[in-house]
């Protein structure tokens, strides 16, 4: 009796921890208690996954979220270091109010749609090789296969961005790049630059590639 | 809508109070770095309930796309925590409320 509704109670669990963990992001003023909040959160919405036999998505859910992106996430805190005069007051203003209004009338109009209640499995639930690695690998590098390769370009420019905004000065002092190489060209030629940044950048402009 | 057992429905509404509180997030906190950990929130119950669905048409093409939905969440979070560095270098802060000067 207990084992046919463990799932469900499991799911009440994990939904209870992951609306705490996101109310609690909310409502938290310092930055690290929101990031240990997010990772609540997160990895209950992984073993909610778990709960729909997506073992695989919820695997994945834990590495890149709880691993990856809240551990970048406290890493840039720790890295700003913020004091108490940094993280700045907040303040109620109108706007503020009616935008949270606003996002709560769009849940409170949602909710008499899902009063329905629907079934998870109309057919009796999933096949065994359901959400596991082979079948999202088959679907992934055969029918989506074109989505997944543009992802790595996406990635390459994320990283390109991310290593170019967080350098110490950016400005760039040598050269690094065809464009900035091309760049400097035209500033030798003395086309696209006003005179007077043209010697400012004199200086500086004459490194070697990297 | 009954307690047991537990349906699609009930994944859907977990999602939206999920998505409802990261819309909030971004709205009532002033914090940038909170402000990403809201569009993460928002993110997560987008995948809740794409994942949701397909248990529920026991397809498992929704599986794919939360993948993929995660590499996007992550590059996104990359980049825009590099702008903040940046932003914190040169302004000293990372209040919404005092980085105004792209706004109307």
């Amino acid at each position: 009796m207990i084992f046919a509704v463990l799932p469900d109670i499991l799911f009440y669990l994990f939904a209870l921890l992951a609306v705490g963990g996101a109310l609690s992001v909310l409502t938290r003023r310092n930055p690290m208690t929101c990031a240990a909040s997010l990772v609540v959160s997160v990895l209950s919405v992984a073993l909610l996954y778990f709960l729909l036999s997506a073992h695989f998505v919820g695997v994945a859910q834990m590495i890149v979220y709880a691993g990856a992106i809240v551990v970048l996430f406290i890493f840039v805190i720790m890295l700003l270091n913020l004091t108490d005069r940094e993280l700045g007051r907040g303040r109620m203003t109108l706007f503020k109010i009616f935008g949270a209004f606003l996002a709560l009338s769009v849940l409170a109009i949602l909710a008499p749609g899902m009063r329905s209640m629907v079934e998870l499995e109309p057919s009796g639930g999933p096949g065994p090789a359901y959400g596991g690695t082979a079948e999202v690998g088959r679907l992934l590098f055969g029918e989506y296969l074109l989505p997944f390769e543009l992802t790595s370009i996406l990635i390459l420019a994320a990283m390109v961005a991310g290593v170019v905004l967080a350098k110490r000065d950016l400005t760039p002092k040598r050269l690094f790049s065809l464009i900035d190489w091309l760049l400097a060209l035209a500033d030798r030629l003395s086309i696209l630059r006003s005179p007077q940044k043209r010697e400012r950048k004199q200086g500086g402009a004459g490194g070697e590639a990297e | 809508m009954t307690f047991f057992p537990v349906g699609l429905s009930h994944y859907l509404c977990l999602s939206g109070v999920l998505f409802t509180i990261g819309v909030l997030v971004v709205i009532l906190r002033r914090n940038l770095i909170v402000i990403f950990m809201g569009i993460e929130l928002m993110l997560n119950a987008a995948n809740l309930s794409i994942v949701a669905f397909s248990r529920h048409l026991e397809d498992m093409s929704g599986h794919v796309f939360v993948l993929l939905i995660m590499t996007v969440a992550a590059a996104e979070v990359a980049v825009g925590l590099a702008i903040l560095i940046a932003l914190f270098r040169t302004r000293r802060t990372i209040n919404a409320d005092e980085v105004s000067y792209l706004r109307w």
